[in-house]
């Protein structure tokens, strides 16, 4: 059939092979995606030196301010909500947090396809580790995996920073990830072209004994502030609290109300 | 009288006065940009897909007559704008996989399935991208109207409506006036039927046409509901 080679289709004994697994003890599948890249050129400059030749301009959706830091009762996350196609606002309620289980959560910052595509399979991975060695994968490992999925392609142009966050054996995890295949463990990370402006916040309103109610508070401030200054950022704050039996989503209100609450002053 | 020119003074390769006469890189773009908009909205048990009829390139319009949505199932409408060639590429594959799909597991792919594998199928080229910009309508599982609104390479969501294309942006705040209700004080919100949905499409095609260059000639509007796929055609401003 014409176009079976590029439609990607698996049979069904490739997919069988795939997840009973060939090997003892393999960690990740060898990828089964093939990525057709352009002959000859180096695909990180390639997209740009396509656009504005004839009309033609293709923009990714990208841009975010995501923040997490543990505490005494556990792992805060808040995002924002905007995803950016070059200066067009492509969409006002992008869903930055993946729910990979029930005990893991990852964000997605920088190219909205790239973390998406990826944090998806990292999902995928975690579930066959716990069907292959029936206990839940540690927020170490999992973070590892993302970390040499992105290592593989280093180089290419991807654009992701993660923050993956769980509660496992160790107690709560929080680790940073980003597309060099940087690794970090850390108490508290902020990501995006935001960020900046949210490290500000919570490092001055940081202390590892607060009450729950002033975490989500200061989770909240971070990324009102950061929409507030940074014109790729805006939209809605999500915010999530990892906590030992499992993440709650806590709420998801609009940036433009939290910001009249916050500088009463100012308006 | 002498009549003095640029040409005659200055070095070769030297940004003169009036132009510049060194040596240019030019390289073949695989890409181009056909024009086009698409708008997709979704209801409480319908779904509108619509999109302009005209093909351009530069500055000539290549066919009046080249609708960009395309019926996937009985259930489904995709509308593809951007570069036609990777259009046609795309719904050939997605086409393909349906079938493939079809026949393995006998039942057809069911709205979110298509969605899903659509992102999987533009990321397979994250290095090569298709110049397209997806929206997919159609009902869900559940009977509700549903749209899935897609970037070039894979980055997807799911929407109550979306316009992508040539005219996205001047559409989008529109939708978010008229059916989103955003930025009205005091307005009662009422839930969208049918027959003021494909009208308000009508109306805001209209629009478009008249302030986009590369939205015109005829509207194409598929109204996806349980009963079926019903297509319609309205004319344009064709200048």
């Amino acid at each position: 059939m014409a176009l079976f080679d590029v439609s990607g289709y698996k049979s069904h004994s490739e997919l069988r092979g795939q997840i009973i697994g060939t090997g003892v003890g393999h960690f990740i599948d060898r990828p089964n995606q093939q990525f057709s890249v352009p002959v000859g050129v180096d695909p990180s400059g390639f997209l740009k030196s396509c656009s504005r030749e004839g009309g033609v301009s293709i923009d990714l959706n990208h841009g975010t301010t995501t923040l997490a830091f543990t505490f005494r009762h556990g792992v805060i996350v808040a995002v924002d909500s905007r995803a950016s196609a070059g200066s067009y606002i492509a969409s006002k309620e992008a869903n930055k947090v993946i729910e990979i289980n029930p005990y893991l959560l990852g964000t997605m910052s920088g190219s909205a396809a790239d973390c998406q595509y990826w944090e998806r399979l990292l999902a995928k991975e975690c579930r066959l580790y716990k069907l292959r060695n029936k206990q839940r994968i540690s927020v170490s490992a999992a973070s590892k995996l993302l970390c040499n999925m992105m290592l593989g392609y280093r180089g290419m142009g991807l654009s992701m920073g993660s923050m993956i966050v769980g509660w496992d054996n160790k107690g709560p995890g929080l680790y940073y990830v980003d597309d060099n295949a940087t690794r970090l463990s850390g108490r508290m990370f902020s990501t995006g072209c935001g960020s900046s402006y949210a490290y500000g916040v919570i490092d001055s309103g940081y202390r590892e004994d607060m009450t729950v109610e002033e975490a989500y508070e200061l989770g909240r401030r971070g990324i009102t502030h950061a929409t507030h200054r940074d014109a790729y950022s805006g939209g809605v704050v999500n915010l999530y609290h990892m906590q030992e039996d499992g993440w709650i989503k806590v709420c998801k209100e609009d940036v433009s109300e939290l910001i009249h609450r916050y500088r009463k002053g100012m308006f | 009288m002498k009549i003095v020119s640029g040409h005659f003074y200055g070095d070769n390769g030297k940004m003169k006065e009036y132009h510049y006469t060194g040596p240019v890189e030019h390289r073949f773009s695989p890409y181009s940009f056909n024009g086009g908009t698409v708008l997709a909205v979704a209801g409480e048990d319908f779904a509108i897909v619509a999109s302009d009829t005209r093909l351009s390139e530069g500055y000539s319009i290549h066919s009046r007559d080249s609708p960009k949505c395309y019926k996937l199932t009985n259930t489904t409408v995709i509308g593809c704008s951007g570069f036609h060639g990777d259009c046609l590429t795309l719904t050939k594959i997605i086409d393909a996989r349906l079938k493939m799909y079809k026949h393995s597991n006998n039942k057809s792919m069911t709205s979110g399935a298509i969605a899903a594998m659509l992102s999987t199928i533009l990321y397979g080229r994250r290095f090569f991208p298709y110049y397209v910009y997806n929206i997919i309508g159609g009902l869900d599982e559940e009977g509700k109207g549903a749209v899935y609104s897609f970037d070039p390479v894979g980055s997807y969501q799911r929407d109550t409506y979306k316009a992508g294309g040539s005219a996205s942006a001047m559409l989008q705040p529109l939708l978010d006036n008229q059916i989103g209700f955003k930025n009205m004080e005091g307005v009662q919100h009422l839930p969208l039927n049918q027959e003021k949905a494909v009208q308000l499409v009508k109306d805001v095609f209209i629009s478009a046409a008249e302030r986009d260059v590369y939205t015109g000639d005829a509207l194409r509007i598929c109204i996806v509901t349980k009963e079926g796929i019903k297509e319609e055609t309205v004319p344009l401003r064709k200048d």
